[in-house]
């Protein structure tokens, strides 16, 4: 233990999951696994066209069928303004119902509700959509040029000036700009200058959206369903229905993965509708095809990049140009993408500019650090290539320029305490740094930075009669959050984490808190648990006083314990549970309650070492080793602090060699299953060695940083750097898929 | 209304009848008409392994098995793998492990695991990589699930556990 810091009794166990056992027994409830009697089942009907004109709907032969209640349209939802909020609403009613224009394969056009799947999915068949189909495109820069069909014809690019005369598919332009570029470049005695692309690939959790929705005669409505944010989904369906926020009860459900890709809603509003044309419980379950064609993804993307640097390593500026495609409607992540991608470096002159570009793609949601680990994949490998032209390690070469406390981040603020140092310098001394390699083989290193968020969390701590405790969250578990909290509380009060169960609220019965995304539960929930526990021992202090007649000033809260403290006469120490016991005879139940806004959110940074093995004949690439290094602050339960970073490094795995939505020349998706979107499965990785650097968050009673997001960042440019090492072959095109690397290989030898 | 049929079978252990489309998958049955909701529903074609039940002690994809197919036959689900309050070592090893984070593909986990240990007690772990490999999850990236039915193979073995380390 590192001197000064602090013994904990709970903190930094791995005691096994409170919600364990209901999850390997089949017991837990997810999205899809709720019914209600009566229930109807609906359906959605999805545009055939990446972008036409909707003439007319007419859902008359649907109704006809027996057993069909009801079809809606985007006629039935209100038309909405756009909010001043981070939430456009006037695109999200949009997206969940096309009102005027499709977008997107796949974009809603209608939904039905019947009295069974088969009868719903019949009557989708019998809705009768007239379009005029429309040229579409796909590309990010095609969408750019003058003469680009327009997805929006009043959209006008924001950020630029003077206001441009015409409308166009670029959004926004955005800039980050600092010190002297030209300058800059002038003190570098090396340049490197390249363009890199990746392309679109999706969340892939593997449970699909799913809903029930229930209206009453008096209008109040309840939700099930599967989501990162019941609060979230509670807000979005009472704007884009004109609703009270009070008139909706949303009660979670287990959720089966997200990733970023359940922090929007799609069905939750058709269902509520459904249900309030029919007067019937209405569920909808997305099959693994509409959440391809229709749901998340993280954009595709091109990107130009140039970076400097002295023969001493020290780099000098930057610049780059980033196009992300935002999908049909704004709000691609490229502003995360400037923002994050020079974060570990002090760069002093930079200029990196951003595109959101609107094409005929499903609209982007938010995928695990979004934005960051595209930004990254072209810094992290432009500095493999100059590590190996100045002849410097490219750990070294990191070195020499890492962020650290009191350097000025690209985006703003000086960084206060952070522990990029300490991850490359525990990734250089790691044995894996040093193992020999063998013919085909290479090894890549790359680093990647995420702010980490904070926001609004609310928490209660609700003591029993017998001392047991609950502990009460707003958010979703998605990964082992429960148990992390409920180790805080155990913690605080000083019992053990067994007397404590942690429960996810619903919208009802906890205040107000942030979506689970931005790797923020354990962070600002968890200082929300901290105060409520730390409220509740005050409360604990009082009746011990009470019980013995003494000031409560003079009572010690101690490893579970009330004492009293020197000189207040004999007095047995009183267990919690004795205290709970007897609390309705000295004041009544006993409770802390504790809403806040949680600032100091600490960044994380990490760095992969990654070892490959290619084939020169197939192409196939096979990652033989991998080691991720990461700043975590402290580790509540450090087993699922490692799943995280585990779970990361496979995700960034996926999207460096295999992930990729393909889409033909029409704008219709040809990939939308598991079987040719392919995800890494078991054989295709190795055990993911975590190493976890404990560099505390001084802002957190703990020292708790996000961890969840990091770990996608890096393994993009640790991929292709090692595959560089192992072939001689810089891959700028992500996914370095067989057949990509093939050619690659081959250009390389007849060239 | 499309005809049904009358189909009987054993689901862990126990007698079960139902009616069913012939259209319809047993994972339907099981979930919608059952209400045995362990089992998941993640693609419906078979890639994605949330799904995986027995039928006759063979491991399959039930969304891609027809509901009349079960006609006198016995299916296992994660609901029967557990003996009353006592958990079958995959599943212990799997919360010892902390293999699961989501939980979502941990049911198609549990019963494959299970599956591959009873025809192979002492598997490797490129086995254990091999045979759940039509068992995606999206979280953990599988090294604590691997570890885990490595773990539970030699605590069925009586060995001592941790073979890796
Ligand atoms: S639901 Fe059966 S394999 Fe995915
Ligand atoms: S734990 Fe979420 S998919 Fe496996």
């Amino acid at each position: 233990m590192a001197k000064g810091q602090k013994k904990f009794r709970s903190v930094g166990t791995r005691p096994i999951r409170h919600d364990g056992i209901d999850k390997v027994t089949g017991r837990a409830n997810y999205g899809a696994d709720f019914a209600l009697p009566g229930m109807l089942w609906g359906g959605v009907l999805r545009s055939p066209h990446a972008h036409a004109r909707v003439l007319g709907i007419d859902a008359s032969k649907a109704l006809e069928i027996e057993g069909v209640k009801a079809v809606i349209t985007s006629a039935d939802l209100p038309v909405i303004e756009a909010g001043d909020g981070p939430t456009n609403f006037w695109d999200l009613s949009r997206n969940i119902l096309a009102r005027d224009k499709v977008l997107y394969h796949g974009h809603a056009v209608a939904a039905v509700a019947a009295t069974t799947a088969v009868i719903a999915a019949r009557a989708l068949e019998r809705v009768e959509v007239e379009y005029e189909v429309l040229p579409q495109v796909q590309d990010v820069m095609e969408a750019m040029s003058p003469d680009a069909p327009l997805l929006h014809e009043d959209m006008f690019t924001k950020g630029l000036d003077p206001k441009p005369e015409h409308p166009s598919n670029v959004a926004r332009r955005m800039e980050i700009a600092r010190g002297d570029l030209e300058n800059g470049f002038a003190q570098a005695n090396v340049v490197v200058e390249r363009e890199f692309t990746t392309r679109s690939v999706h969340q892939g959790y593997i449970e699909p959206h799913a809903v029930v929705a229930r209206t009453g005669e008096d209008g109040q409505v309840v939700v099930w369903c599967s989501s990162q944010g019941h609060f979230m989904v509670r807000q979005y369906c009472a704007t884009v229905l004109g609703l009270d926020t009070s008139q909706i009860k949303v009660i979670p459900a287990e959720i089966g993965g997200g990733f970023g890709g359940k922090t929007t809603v799609y069905l939750e509003p058709l269902a509520i509708l459904l249900s309030q044309r029919s007067g019937r419980p209405v569920k909808i379950v997305m099959s693994r095809e509409e959440e391809f064609r229709a749901t998340g993804p993280a954009p595709g993307s091109r990107i130009r990049a140039k970076l400097g640097a002295r023969n001493d390593g020290t780099l000098t500026a930057c610049e780059a140009q980033l196009y992300f495609e935002a999908g049909a409607f704004p709000g691609s992540p490229v502003m995360a993408a400037c923002m994050t991608m020079l974060a570990p470096y002090t760069v002093e002159n930079l200029s990196l500019v951003g595109y959101d570009v609107c094409v005929n793609k499903p609209k982007t949601a938010a995928y695990r650090a979004p934005g960051a680990p595209i930004g990254s994949f072209a810094i992290e490998t432009l500095i493999d290539e100059l590590a190996e032209m100045l002849g410097i390690d490219p750990v070294d070469l990191r070195l020499h320029n890492a962020a650290h406390e009191g350097s000025q981040a690209p985006y703003g603020p000086k960084f206060r305490r952070i522990g990029y140092r300490e991850t490359l310098e525990t990734a250089r001394a790691h044995p894996q740094y040093r193992t020999p390699l063998e013919r085909n083989q290479g090894r890549g290193v790359a680093s990647g930075f995420w702010f980490n968020a904070g926001m609004q969390s609310s928490a209660a701590v609700n003591v029993n009669e017998d001392g047991t405790v609950q502990v009460v969250s707003p958010n979703p578990d998605i990964g082992g959050s429960r148990v992390s909290l409920a180790l805080m509380a155990a913690e605080e009060l000083g019992i053990d984490v067994e007397r404590v169960r942690p429960v996810v609220a619903d919208t009802e019965t906890i205040g107000y808190s942030d979506l689970t995304g931005g790797s923020r539960v354990t962070f600002a929930t968890g200082m929300a648990v901290v105060e409520a526990a730390r409220k509740v021992i005050e409360q604990l202090r009082e009746r011990a006083a009470k019980i013995w007649g003494i000031d409560v000033s003079q009572v010690e809260w101690n490893e579970g314990y009330a004492l009293p403290g020197q000189g207040n006469g004999e007095h047995d120490p009183l267990s919690l549970a004795e205290i709970a016991t007897s609390a309705s005879r000295t004041g009544g139940t006993i409770c802390g309650n504790v809403s806040l806004n949680a600032r100091g959110a600490a960044p994380g940074f990490a760095t992969h070492i990654c070892d490959v093995e290619v084939d020169p004949e197939t192409g196939r690439v096979e990652i033989l080793r991998y080691a991720a290094v990461q700043d975590v602050g402290k580790a509540i339960h450090p087993s699922y602090v490692e799943g995280q970073m585990q779970g990361g490094v496979a995700q960034g795995i996926g999207w460096a060699l295999n992930e990729e939505l393909v889409y033909d020349e029409d704008g219709v998706l040809e990939n939308p299953g598991f079987l040719d979107y392919r995800i890494p499965v078991a054989s295709d990785l190795p055990m993911i060695d975590t190493i976890l650097v404990e560099v505390a968050n001084p802002t957190h009673p703990y020292g708790v940083r996000g961890v969840g997001e990091v770990p996608i960042v890096p393994p993009l440019a640790a991929v292709a750097n090692a595959i560089y090492a192992a072939t001689g072959v810089r891959m700028r095109d992500l996914p370095i898929s067989p057949p990509r690397l093939v050619d690659a290989l081959d250009g390389k030898h007849s060239g | 209304m499309d005809p049904k049929t009358h189909v009987h079978t054993h689901i862990n252990g126990e007698p079960v009848e139902f009616l069913s489309e012939a259209y319809r998958s047993l994972l339907e049955i099981l979930r919608d008409e059952l209400m045995l909701t362990g089992t998941k529903e993640g693609c419906t074609t078979g890639d994605c392994g949330a799904c995986s039940v027995t039928l006759d002690g063979r491991l399959v994809c039930s969304c891609l098995v027809l509901a009349v197919e079960a006609e006198g036959r016995r299916v296992g689900t994660v609901e029967g793998i557990a003996r009353g309050e006592t958990l079958h070592p995959v599943q212990q090893k799997l919360l010892e492990h902390a293999a699961l984070q989501c939980g979502v593909c941990t049911p198609g986990i549990v019963v494959a695991a299970t599956s591959l240990l009873e025809r192979n007690p002492d598997p490797t772990e490129r086995e254990v990589r091999y045979w759940l490999a039509g068992n995606l999850c999206r979280c953990t990236g599988y090294d604590k699930i691997i570890r885990a039915v490595l773990d539970a193979a030699s605590e069925l073995r009586g060995a001592s556990p941790n073979v890796l380390e």
